[in-house]
């Protein structure tokens, strides 16, 4: 039993830290540009994004074991899970804002973002190409989605600054964003070793 | 711009804009700024940054034709799932090919091939222009989008395999090891910001009064 837990919390750290899906992965990066110029975004759609993760990666792992692999269309993965991840967002967004309007008015606009977005779409091809158990896919889902709200709330924090600074011209908004978030990656280099799973 | 491009008659789009359009002025990566991630992830030696560009062009434009050749038939108020079934459909057919033919490389990028259905820029084509304009100017809109960002990968790999390990192709052209930094996670996200304000400062600075027009 502890040892289970032992591997579930190295899965977390490791996805979290070492294999951030931001700095190692080089995912969702539209989204990380797009929406770490202001803390009180990044926040709201660090939570949006760690929740729609964590019920994804389950989701889909129950129809990866249960539907995919007795019907043997694995082949079909790609096209199941855009379909299973878009619906589900659909289907919470539309959920929300009967059920809770104000929390919908603060998140929804990130719901409606994140709905084809390449990690919440890698999440679950990253599970069904390891085999995970169903805790694991959620430890995994969940420390992906504490990683990137990491990344965001750092980025966030950093770009807020950097409005103030005095920037070469041709560096100006996104490419010194890159150089950045490159400085950032090289730190996060230093995670790497940490855990070897 | 695009919405310029989409208003025209369509015997007046001539196809060789339609491809500078894509290469130059709206060069998905330096340009719009999206799709970042495989520019990134895949770029650490040329041979893996040309096979993603090629399966991008080879998605995009078999997308384009596809929803040109059906939008008489898509209603257009569930043409969005339509465009990503279409959009994963052809993925597949990349990914599986991939899998086929290039096994080591497949190893490496297997997984960024297979999020190129998750790419904004192949929706916002298939929506902003193929899903209006006839098959062969749809055809070339694709071209023109998949080799811009073929070109960027190409460009951006270029540097990194040639300072990070003296090499190009794999084959071993500088002795030594310049800029270790360029192949390691880090080194790409240096090396697309400082080529956007390489392209920037060009803009700014000799193509001032070229802004694009169709």
């Amino acid at each position: 039993m502890e040892k289970e837990f032992t591997k579930l919390f190295e899965l977390f750290i490791a996805a979290s830290l070492i294999n951030n899906f931001v700095f190692t992965r080089f995912l969702g990066l539209c989204i990380f540009f797009g929406v770490s110029k202001k803390m009180e975004t990044a926040v709201g759609m660090s939570i949006t994004f760690t929740s729609v993760m964590v019920i994804s990666a389950a989701l889909s792992w129950l129809i990866y074991n249960y539907v995919m692999i007795p019907l043997d269309i694995t082949f079909l993965k790609i096209v199941i899970f855009i379909g299973v991840v878009a619906a589900f967002v659909q289907a919470s967004d539309t959920i929300m804002r009967k059920v809770s309007p104000g929390l919908y008015y603060k998140l929804g606009i990130y719901l409606a973002l994140i709905s084809t977005n390449c990690i919440i779409l890698a999440v679950p091809l990253i599970n069904a190409g390891e085999r995970y158990t169903f805790i694991e896919s959620l430890a995994f889902g969940l420390g992906s989605g504490i990683g990137f709200a990491l990344a965001l709330i750092i980025m966030a924090s950093i770009r807020e600054k950097l409005e103030l600074a005095d920037v070469p011209a041709p560096f100006k908004g996104l490419p010194i964003a890159f150089v950045t978030t490159g400085l950032i990656a090289l730190a996060f280099t230093g995670f790497s070793g940490l855990i070897t799973l | 711009m695009s919405e310029e491009v989409i208003k025209l008659p369509e015997e007046k789009v001539r196809y060789r804009d339609l491809i500078i359009n894509g290469i130059v002025a709206e060069n998905t990566i330096f340009k719009l700024a999206i799709s970042l991630c495989p520019a990134i992830a895949v770029t650490n030696s040329l041979r893996n940054g040309f096979l993603m560009g090629i399966a991008v062009l080879f998605v995009q434009t078999m997308v384009n034709i596809t929803v040109a050749a059906f939008r008489r038939f898509i209603h257009p108020r569930i043409r969005l799932p339509i465009f990503m079934l279409i959009i994963s459909g052809w993925v597949s057919v990349a990914d599986m090919t991939m899998a086929a033919f290039a096994r080591e490389a497949y190893k490496q990028m297997g997984l960024y091939i297979q999020l190129i259905v998750a790419f904004a820029s192949i929706l916002a084509r298939a929506e902003m222009f193929a899903s209006k304009n006839r098959i062969a100017p749809s055809m070339f809109d694709g071209i023109g989008m998949g080799l811009g960002f073929l070109f960027a990968l190409v460009v951006i790999s270029f540097f990194r395999e040639l300072l990070g390990r003296g090499s190009l192709w794999g084959l071993q052209i500088i002795p030594t090891k310049p800029l270790l930094i360029m192949i390691l996670p880090a080194g790409g996200f240096l090396a697309v910001g400082i080529l956007m304000a390489f392209f920037n400062w060009i803009d700014a600075r000799y193509l001032k009064k070229r802004t694009v027009h169709h």
